[in-house]
């Protein structure tokens, strides 16, 4: 069992499977099939990332380092958020992106709907955490990586 | 964050609910990033959002209680390209179908823009800063834009400050008038991370050079030392130009909202390494390490042999300097080729006001006889339609390389193809 402190920048609870990528998440590309499709299809569409590419975000516990790209990517975390395939979690290694923050934020208030999001993990979370292993945060930002 | 009074009763929901949410918005985002407060804007703000998207309902909702509350924003604002433009553009039937199941909320989505203070339906370009467009900021002025690209330019080579903000963010702090103070609007913000020693053998292509510099330092600010021998240091409208292409590849690559070039950018001329904080990590580009990042681009084509079905040049928007350029290298390549027009669909977006000025001149007569096309579209918004993602499509653009199928070649190679129409 590995414990990691960070940021709770919308506190929450959860404990499922994560799914990692090693690049900085591409909002408008991972999302792009979700929007062209309204909503109907959620698997990732960014294509300069093999860790995501074609996996299915929907739920997710995204384990990333950042969040890259598009200055669109707020307004879309809040989209994904409206349609109800937003990941469950976001869990940064560095501190998020404005952009990443900024989407979290018009879930939550404009959409009712929390993505629970924890940054500032620090390089060896990532290091860490492996594709499918069990994580569980807690309220204050407590991530667990369970063997 | 210390609230004025007057933010504190709209916080407080005094001025009714939507107005207490944006603010609210703002306020926990700028205490995400420990902000001391609000700061007034100076200028209009800069939307990326510029398209009529159904998908896009939550925008939307937001932006009609808003109509119906009688809000607007405090200046006039500018906003991203249009998507569609089937006069220079061409689409056949399926790819309009799809198109408007993109955007087929495109002709609500404007009209909601203008009522919310657009500045007019010429004001649709990712280049704003544009001097025909005239959403120009000055140096130190504190702005709340979105787009990346324009960010970067604000930031970088004009010495305004702004966060990259995000889409609807910006929207709020232009009603607001007010954004967050924290990141590129204070002084520490603004002071460089990593320091980029180029020590190439030429002026490299701003393109590869910006991806290079993206890639490495991700959301960091980078100090560039070298470029000056090549550029100079003035910035003439061609190093602006330069600039522009190589701050957009910076930030599409990478997270770059701003950079500094030695002696050149106007905070570097104003404080120098002042700004490099200490310990800056060093990146070293040489011919051999920008080789390495162009080898390093997927090629998205099923064939990678195909004829290009059509090339685009000007993502970020080209400049009316670029225009002419461009007129003047398609004459040059098809007079050697003995050839009268490309062979290859070619279009050039700009900014609809920089068209209309291009438009007065001999030069867009000249352009035309080429069989070149000028758009005011998004190209990656062209390409966010499956069916043309599906075609073989070439760009000069690393940012459009970067969010689409699009297959990069510099401008030689782009010239070439379109003229002899294959590889």
């Amino acid at each position: 069992m590995d414990k990691f402190q960070g940021r709770a920048v919308i506190s929450g609870q959860v404990k499922g499977n994560a799914m990692v990528s090693k690049k900085g998440f591409n909002v408008l590309s991972s999302y792009m099939g979700a929007l062209v499709s309204n909503g109907k299809q959620t698997l990732c569409t960014d294509q300069n990332n093999p860790d995501l590419f074609q996996r299915d975000l929907a739920g997710a516990i995204l384990c990333i380092p950042q969040v890259i790209g598009s200055t669109t990517a707020g307004m879309l975390i809040q989209t994904v958020a409206a349609m109800g395939i937003h990941p469950k979690a976001m869990l940064f290694s560095a501190t998020a992106e404005s952009l990443a923050i900024s989407g979290v934020l018009l879930a939550d208030i404009w959409e009712n709907t929390k993505i629970i999001t924890v940054d500032g993990l620090g390089e060896r979370f990532l290091e860490s955490v492996q594709e499918g292993q069990i994580v569980e945060v807690t309220e204050d930002g407590t991530v667990t990586l369970f063997e | 964050m210390r609230l004025t009074n007057e933010e504190q009763d709209i916080l407080n929901g005094k001025h009714g609910e939507i107005l207490q949410k944006t603010m609210e918005t703002l306020v926990r985002y700028g205490d995400m990033y420990d902000a001391e407060c609000l700061v007034s804007l100076d200028g209009p703000v800069h939307l990326v959002c510029s398209f009529g998207m159904p998908a896009l309902k939550p925008l939307s909702r937001i932006m009609k209680e808003m109509i119906d509350a009688g809000i607007r924003t405090e200046l006039p604002f500018t906003a991203d390209p249009q998507p569609i433009d089937y006069e220079n553009v061409p689409a056949t039937k399926q790819e309009q179908e799809m198109y408007h199941l993109l955007y087929g909320t495109q002709k609500e989505y404007e009209s909601m823009l203008a009522k919310l203070g657009m500045k007019n339906e010429n004001a649709y370009t990712c280049a704003c800063y544009f001097d025909e467009v005239g959403n120009t900021p000055k140096f130190g002025d504190n702005l709340a834009w979105a787009e990346s690209s324009a960010v970067v330019y604000a930031n970088s080579v004009l010495g305004a400050r702004t966060n990259r903000t995000s889409g609807v963010m910006e929207f709020f702090s232009g009603i607001i008038g007010k954004t967050p103070k924290f990141g590129f609007l204070t002084d520490e913000g603004r002071k460089a991370d990593w320091i980029i020693e180029l020590r190439t053998s030429k002026l490299p292509r701003p393109q590869i050079l910006g991806s290079a510099i993206g890639r490495k330092v991700v959301e960091k600010v980078p100090y560039v030392n070298g470029l000056e021998q090549f550029l100079g240091t003035e910035l003439t409208p061609a190093v602006k130009d330069y600039l522009k292409d190589m701050g957009a590849a910076t930030a599409s690559n990478g997270a770059v909202g701003l950079y500094h070039v030695d002696n050149l950018t106007p905070e570097s001329k104003k404080y120098g390494e002042e700004l490099i904080r200490e310990n800056a990590s060093v990146y070293v580009i040489d011919d051999a390490e920008l080789e390495r990042v162009v080898n390093s681009y997927p090629i998205l084509w099923e064939d990678l042999n195909a004829k290009p079905d059509r090339a685009f040049i000007g993502c970020p928007h080209a400049s009316f300097n670029q225009l002419k350029e461009w007129t003047e290298t398609f004459e040059q390549a098809l007079e050697k080729s003995g050839q009268e027009k490309v062979t290859v669909n070619t279009i050039i977006t700009s900014a609809p006001d920089v068209i209309a000025k291009f438009k007065e001149t001999e030069y867009y007569t000249r352009l035309m006889k080429t069989g070149v096309k000028i758009s005011h579209i998004c190209p990656l918004m062209y390409m966010s339609n499956p069916l043309c993602a599906k075609k073989p499509i070439i760009t000069n653009s690393n940012k459009l390389r970067t969010y689409s199928t699009a297959r990069y070649v510099d401008d030689q190679e782009l010239v070439n193809l379109v003229v002899k129409g294959a590889f």
